[in-house]
This record gives C-alpha cells, structure tokens and sequence, in this order.
C-alpha cells in the first residue's frame, strides 16, 4: 500500500461490475492515480496472456483441425489498391512502353552514358558520393559544376552524346536532392536523397567495385508511376549485365521509399547466395516527375508529390 | 535652442544613445540619416545641426539635407532631392545642392552615393543569374518522413528480398551455364519421382526410423553441412565445430537438458566476443555428456 492514500475499498475493487464505469482517470490524486492505472495494466496483460494460453490450448487440442493462424495485417497487405497498378500483361501498358522516352534504350538503340555532377560548391562528402555512385554505374563522368545554369549544361550534353544527367544537390555538407534527366528530351525525376552512407561507413563490405556491368535489380514497382520510374533506373545500366563481375544493383520500393544497394554475390549452392555489400547505398524518395528536360518554370509535370493530399493516409503509396 | 555640442556631450560621448552599437574597437551608428555608419562627432546626425546624406528607395537615390533653420519643425527637417540615374549627372547634383557646405559632407556624401550604386548594379546583375530557391522544411514533416523510412526499411528486409531474386534468375537460368548446379536440380527431380512411388512404405517406416537413430552417434563430415545465415561469405573460413552441434542433436533425448544448458553456456561464453549467427559457433572439438541420474546430482564436465 502507498503512504498517505487511503484505500477505497468498495468503488474502486469493483470497476467492472459496478454499473457506473469508474475510469482511473477521474482520480485527482496523481500517485494514486498512477497506481490504479498501473494495476489496471497489470490486469489487463494478465488477461491478454491467458486469453492467449487458451488459445494455444485450443489449437494444440484440435491438432490438425485447427483453423490455420491468421494474417498479421502490414500496411503492405492493408495498402489501399491504386487504380494504377499494373497489370503484367496489360496491353495498354506495353504498347506505351513501346513508344515512350525509354523505347530506344529498351530496343537496343541508345547505350547509356551518364553526367554526374553536383550543385555549387560541392562540398566533401558530395563530392566522395559522387565518385562512388560513377564506379556504381558504368560509362559515368563525374563533372564539376562550377556555376553554370543547366539550361545551358543540357544542350551540351546532347551534343556530346550523353543519355543521363544526374544532380545530386547538396546542403549544409550532406547531399539531400537527386535530378534524374533523360537527356534526348525524356522525363526528369527529383527525388529527395537520405541516408547516405559512403563506402568507407559500410559493415563489412568488400573491395571496390571492378568494371564490370552490374545486374539490376527492380523490386516493388506496381503501379504506373512506379512502373515508368523502374525503366528510368533501369536505362541506367548497359543492357546485358557481364555476369563474370558478380554484381548487382538493387532499387527496392518500399512504401514509396526507393533503397539503393550495391552487391556483390556468390552462389554457394543450388538453394544459397551469398551477397557482400560493397558500393553506396542511399534512399530515395520521389518528389515530381516532369515531362521533359529539366525546366523549373515552363515544366510540365506529370507527378508532383502534394503533402497534403498524399500524405494523409498511412495505407496509401503512388509507387 | 539647438547646441550640437551639448547634445554630442550627451548622448555620443561615451554616453548612452539608442542608436549607438558599441564593439571592442568601433562604435556603430543605427540611425538611419548617418552617412558613414559611425559614431562620430562629424557623423551624428543628432549632433550637426547642418546635415546630408544619400538614401535609396526601391533602386532610386535621394540626397537628403537637413538645416539649422529647420530644426523646429521636425517634419519638415530633412530636404529630399531625388538624384539622376547617370552617375556624373548624379555627382553634379550633389555638388550644386551642397555647394558652401564643409568638405567632409560633400566627399562622404559622394562615396556613400557611389556605394550605393555599385551594390545596385550587382543586385540587377544577380537577380539575372540562377538564384537559389529556398524551400522552407518543416520540422515535424522531416521526422515523420524519417520516422516512416525507417520502418520501410525493416519492412522491406532488403538481403533477403535481393537473396531472393538471385536465386529466381538462377533458377529461369538467366545466367545460362556459368554456374553448374542444374546438376542438383536433376537429381532432386529423380528423387521426388522415387519418392512417389515408395510414399506410402516411408510413412510407416518413419516412426520406426526415429526410435532407432535413439542413442546412435553418427559423425558427419564438414562440407556437407548446411551454411545457415551467412550474410557474409567471407567468413566462410570460419565454419567449424557447427557439424559436432547437428550431430549432438540427434543423439538421445535424455542429454537434451544437459546439451541446452551446455549450449546456453556456450553463448554466454561468445558474448563479449563477436554476434552470433545462426547456430552456435563452437570451437571445441569434441563435447562430452553425462548422462543424468535421479540419486545423484547432475554432473557437467566440458572438455577444454
């Protein structure tokens, strides 16, 4: 018992059957207040545990008859269904596939050539990122920027042949922001960037990459925006993957969230691989998605991320 | 009656003025008719009862002029000529409205004129080049952001998702004949095809088969022993002693306290050294088991 309280026997041992409820709430005395609601959390783990025994005792009893364990709900499986998903063999979808910004690269036409650059006055630990996001994708240039408007940049890249233009922008020493441009005149994506650990700061990682093509990996991308985003990553990469490198770039959606990691794997057997982290890895996370090149005013945005309107509910993901 | 030299007394020296910023080496002047910035006795405009400067609006210069014969009617002190936009034109001005007037004023007024032109032409210069946008971010919108990443994250289990997929293209043959595993395909598609004819003969023989293997000590060699949970394949060096466990499992029930205490011990014994993966990592050789009897007290005996 508590010092200086005293006990109310009668209302307060009988809160369940008492027809006027008592709620621990109503008690002005803090101590005591946080003594009867702690009990009442006591009571109630007690009965959650037996419930539960029983329940177990039940299944055990039944055996095989028992009704098979239900579902944990994720947000994965309470995710609101989007319109948009896509439907594998929707035919809609592959004939725009067929004609879209991508279509060269996905017919053999175009191999890609990335730029590289960074905002103004790079400071280290962008400028380290930079480096080792070229050694990740094949055939990338990392260039200083050095004050110039990339209205002016994009046309020179064209002329030299480049296929991507990717922005990383920096602030207050950490990089935070990615344009992704498909050059001839194709989409351009901002993405907001978080979590970058460089190679130095991974757990065990491996050597350096080497040159080989990695493989590319594109987890989650169910719905048409999703769908449209997935090729942009995957024009990246050369098309045919020198499988004697081992290596293999992953974006993996998760609730909208895009994660980049760069493996290195070995197959021990049939049934086990083995995979070593070497590279950067970083999230991203999409913020628009605009029709052509970059173009901050007259840009036609196809998908813009509204807060307001698509962050409301936690079930619901455009990617 | 205005004594410029009572008022200096006053409030500039040394003394308090509320315009007056006080630094280690300088005093500043915040009021906004000064027309160097500091506090001097030529410089206050409070303390000189004859007065100019030069001030812009919105891009526009103007020399503003003030007179003892003013002094009374505070709102009409200050006399404001708006100067050219020509730079010369602008000086020629300043020289016909302050002509008579002491020399420090005039020169003063001319540099603060020129200053300010000069910042002007640069803000027009500046405004023509790319200008950074701010984008305000909001504190609580950047936690839950965060907050929501890493939750993603868990949920996502990237190794196993990108182990997976490996292993689908392995299996599509995507990788075509570099790696020579279909071999065990194979023969797993033998065994399933043997398996099904002799199902029923194996069930019964099942239960007969646990009973027998009671007590029966088997030692199985190293490279056959599954590698759980590897995430890091360089350690593979490492695999020892994880056969002896497997086989310490299979032999009797009756050892089974004594083996969970010797296991739990093991791991207490890891603990400060590196994590445990998967099955319990023992160095030993060879462990040796008492069995237990009801008389007597339990007896542990390792082997070092």
């Amino acid at each position: 018992q508590m010092y200086g309280t005293h006990v109310q026997a009668d209302s307060v041992e009988e809160e369940a059957a008492f027809p006027p409820n008592f709620s621990v709430s109503e008690i002005k005395n803090k101590q005591r207040r946080h003594f009867m609601f702690m009990k009442l959390k006591q009571e109630k783990r007690k009965r959650k545990l037996e419930l539960k025994k029983k329940r177990k005792k039940e299944r055990e009893a039944l055996g095989d008859k028992a009704p098979p364990k239900e579902v944990p709900k994720t947000i994965e499986n309470q995710r609101i269904y989007d319109e948009t998903t896509v439907n594998p063999e929707d035919e809609e979808v592959a004939f725009d596939e067929g004609t879209d910004e991508f279509s060269s690269y996905f017919n053999r036409l175009t191999n890609p050539k990335v730029l590289i650059t960074t905002s103004d006055r790079p400071r280290g630990r962008t400028v380290r990122f930079c480096e080792q996001l070229s050694t990740a994708v094949p055939d990338s240039h990392v260039y200083y920027r050095r004050g110039l408007a990339l209205k002016r940049v994009i046309p020179q890249c064209i002329s030299r042949g480049f296929t991507f233009l990717i922005v990383i922008n920096e602030d207050r020493k950490v990089p935070n922001g990615m344009v992704l441009c498909h050059l001839p005149n194709g989409p351009t994506a901002h993405f907001k960037v978080s979590s970058v650990r460089l190679r130095k700061e991974m757990k065990r990682r491996g050597k350096d990459p080497t040159e080989h093509s990695p493989e590319v990996i594109l987890n989650n991308f169910t719905t048409r925006l999703g769908h449209s985003i997935g090729r942009m990553f995957a024009a990246l990469f050369p098309h045919d993957p020198q499988f004697i490198g081992r290596q293999v770039a992953t974006f993996h959606n998760q609730r909208d969230f895009i994660f980049f990691r760069f493996h290195r794997y070995i197959f021990k057997n049939e049934k086990k691989v083995g995979i070593q982290e070497l590279g950067p890895r970083f999230t991203l996370k999409l913020r628009s998605l605009q029709k052509g090149t970059f173009d901050s005013k007259y840009g036609e945005y196809e998908w813009v991320h509204k807060r307001h309107e698509m962050d409301s509910s936690r079930r619901k993901f455009h990617l | 009656m205005q004594h410029d030299d009572v008022i200096w007394d006053i409030i500039g020296n040394k003394q308090f003025c509320s315009y007056k910023v006080k630094t280690k080496t300088q005093n500043f002047c915040r009021n906004e008719y000064n027309i160097t910035g500091l506090c001097n006795r030529m410089s206050c405009p409070l303390a000189n009862s004859q007065y100019a400067t030069i001030r812009e609006e919105k891009g526009q210069c103007f020399l503003y002029m003030k007179v003892i014969e003013r002094a009374a009617f505070p709102a009409r002190m200050w006399e404001k000529v708006k100067l050219s936009k020509n730079y010369e034109r602008a000086l020629e001005q300043i020289d016909e409205n302050l002509i008579y007037w002491p020399r420090f004023i005039r020169h003063k007024c001319k540099q603060r004129f020129t200053k300010i032109t000069q910042y002007l032409i640069r803000i027009r210069k500046l405004t023509l080049k790319r200008q950074r946008k701010l984008v305000p971010l909001s504190r609580k919108v950047e936690k839950r952001e965060k907050r929501r990443e890493e939750k993603a994250l868990i949920a996502a289990q990237l190794d196993n998702a990108i182990e997976k997929e490996l292993l689908e293209r392995l299996k599509q043959g995507t990788y075509g004949d570099i790696y020579n595993f279909p071999i065990h395909a194979f023969d797993k598609a033998l065994e399933k095809q043997d398996e099904g004819s002799e199902s029923e003969e194996d069930e019964v023989e099942d239960e007969e088969e646990d009973d027998e293997d009671v007590g029966h000590k088997e030692f199985v060699a190293e490279n056959e022993i599954e590698e759980s949970d590897l995430s890091d394949f360089e350690d593979m060096n490492n695999l020892k002693g994880s056969s002896e466990e497997e086989e310490d499992d299979d032999e009797g029930e009756t050892s089974e306290n004594e083996e969970s205490e010797e296991e739990t011990e093991a791991k207490g014994k890891s603990k400060g050294k590196t994590p445990l993966k998967g099955p319990v990592r023992k160095k030993r050789a060879y462990v040796e088991i008492e069995y237990e009897q009801e008389t007597e007290p339990a007896q542990k005996s390792k082997a070092t």
